[in-house]
């Protein structure tokens, strides 16, 4: 039922992409959203695209998948698309009739930004997708770990969004157990207007925020009686290395966004 | 009402890197007034054999029937036949969201349109078949009790819409002996006065032995065995060869015979076992 949420979920198979050091895969995806940025013309694009296209073979995630994870976002899509199209001033007129004056400016203003928000959220997911939640967190803290020098938790920071990340899935299961026993009980999701339908939440919502509350007390718990007590001086039972492939995949990016820079001058 | 599954496949995250056969080919039927226990090791497919008995999950291939009629076809008003074939889920308690016991129970009734004061002999009668008395806990809050009442009060919940076939599911896990003791002999009154057939998915041998009269052992989506206790129990190898073990008293039963105890064999209830002891242990002390 609630399953079908892809967006960003890990992709549990083993290839090249997947056992990058979580780093470096953040670091280039930050630099990745750079280039996309820095993009001109629509042979950058192309560029940008097969260097996704190529990512995600290696990473052995289906395309279509990927692509899937846009779905949610149409609206946001359209909106942006309609917006520069109607909106964006410009000299060469395509159509013109009543109020409405399409440009030849506005076309590609459009384009242009629908593509990047496209792309945004593909290299993202190419993250996300190829990243366990636990990898991308430990990432995350090593990045931030120069910050601790002024205080800034980036530990507990990852630690909660370790949590987090890790019961979102429970949550999900959670949610949909409660939901089909109060089915059972006759409970109607789907049908009704937005008010009736609201009601309809509060069987759903009390359960579920009461064993939210409960597994976190549960798991305090259970953090401090195996002696959690925060950052310092902590170990990590893994211990992350950049290897050769990740030298490599960060000289691929930087290609990537030299062509891009060259794309930008020379076109 | 008859329950029949025919050839039932439920297959999880079809087609994706996560997919898993849950079901595969299970057929069987369900009479008027029998007590089903359903038994299988953790992650054998029982929970997901009976959310299919009234229609939350829907079959990858096969079908459920119910009275002769395709719970899936697409005229069949599922959420009115969810109030004939109630489903207690596992750890029912953590569904309660109610202020009050008695609006929480009273929420299967209303969402059957019945009228107020119909739901409020619903919750009444439901609480009495609990054993929760009316006027000291109808106006409590379920998040008060202790878990073995607040198990108690969903089951009411069910109960309280009168379902001619009542599915639970582990309804006894994580409860102390008191407490599994009487939600079983609540079973046991709930079927002797109404007549309600019972399918129950349960770990515990004991509570099989105690209350089933038939039984379906389900073993990496198949059905294994399909027969009475007696049959199943006496079945030498059949239980632990799915990862089960046999009652209590069936095993005493065959340690008692290998060792030369004149014994029938397939005495699976520690009654039975009692009284043929005390046969044996009289005619040793005629001799």
């Amino acid at each position: 039922m609630l399953t079908n949420i892809t967006m960003g979920q890990y992709y549990p198979v083993d290839s090249p992409i997947h056992r990058l050091d979580p780093r470096m895969k953040l670091v280039l995806t930050i630099a990745f959203i750079v280039a996309v940025f820095l993009v001109h013309t629509i042979w950058g694009y192309l560029l940008i695209l097969g260097f996704v296209y190529l990512s995600a073979r290696l990473a052995r995630i289906p395309f279509k998948m990927l692509i899937k994870g846009i779905k949610p976002l149409r609206m946001i899509l359209i909106l942006t698309f309609l917006l520069n199209l109607f909106f964006t001033p410009g000299d060469t007129v395509l159509v013109e009739f009543w109020i409405i004056r399409i440009t030849l400016e506005a076309l590609r203003q459009a384009v242009f930004y629908s593509l990047r928000l496209v792309f945004l959220v593909l290299g993202t997911s190419l993250l996300t997708l190829t990243t366990s939640p636990v990898a991308l967190s430990d990432g995350i803290e090593l990045l931030l770990g120069p910050l601790k020098k002024i205080h800034f938790p980036a530990h507990e920071l990852a630690m909660m969004m370790t949590i987090a990340l890790r019961f979102i899935p429970t949550l999900l299961d959670e949610t949909d157990k409660i939901m089909k026993a109060q089915m059972a009980r006759g409970a109607d999701f789907e049908s009704g207007n937005l008010i009736s339908r609201a009601k309809s939440m509060v069987p759903l919502l009390v359960p579920l925020f009461v064993s939210a509350f409960r597994r976190a007390g549960e798991l305090a718990m259970a953090m401090e009686s195996r002696c959690y007590h925060g950052g310092s001086g902590r170990t990590r039972f893994r211990v992350l290395k950049l290897k050769k492939a990740d030298w490599l995949a960060c000289g691929v990016v930087a290609l990537l966004i030299g062509l891009v820079v060259l794309e930008g001058i020379l076109l | 009402m008859s329950i029949e599954v025919r050839h039932l496949t439920h297959t999880y995250g079809e087609g994706s890197a996560l997919h898993t056969v849950a079901l595969n080919d299970v057929s069987f039927t369900i009479e008027d007034g029998e007590f089903v226990g359903i038994v299988g090791h953790t992650g054998s497919g029982k929970s997901t054999l009976v959310q299919h008995l009234n229609g939350l999950l829907k079959p990858t291939s096969g079908q459920v029937l119910v009275d002769g009629e395709d719970l899936n076809g697409e005229k069949v008003n599922r959420r009115a036949l969810r109030q004939r074939i109630g489903l207690v889920f596992q750890y029912p308690e953590y569904q309660l969201f109610e202020e009050t016991v008695a609006k929480d129970i009273a929420f299967g009734p209303k969402n059957q349109g019945l009228s107020a004061k119909e739901i409020d002999a619903r919750v009444r009668h439901a609480m009495s078949s609990v054993h929760l008395d009316y006027d000291k806990y109808a106006e409590k809050s379920p998040f008060e009790l202790s878990g073995g009442q607040m198990r108690r009060v969903a089951i009411a919940g069910v109960l309280a819409m009168e379902p001619s076939v009542l599915i639970l599911d582990e309804p006894t896990a994580g409860l102390d002996p008191r407490g599994r003791d009487r939600i079983l002999t609540m079973l046991e009154e709930l079927r002797a006065r109404e007549h309600t057939t019972v399918l129950m998915v349960s770990h515990s041998m004991e509570d099989m032995a105690r209350l089933a009269t038939r039984l379906l052992v389900i073993s990496e989506g198949r059905l294994a065995a399909d027969g009475t206790p007696r049959e199943i129990f006496s079945r030498p190898g059949l239980m632990t060869s799915v990862g089960l073990d046999i009652p209590e008293a069936a095993r005493l039963c065959g340690v008692l015979r290998s060792r030369g105890y004149n014994l029938p064999e397939d005495l699976y209830r520690p009654e039975e076992l009692r009284e043929h002891l005390l046969r044996l242990w009289k005619e040793a002390a005629k001799c």
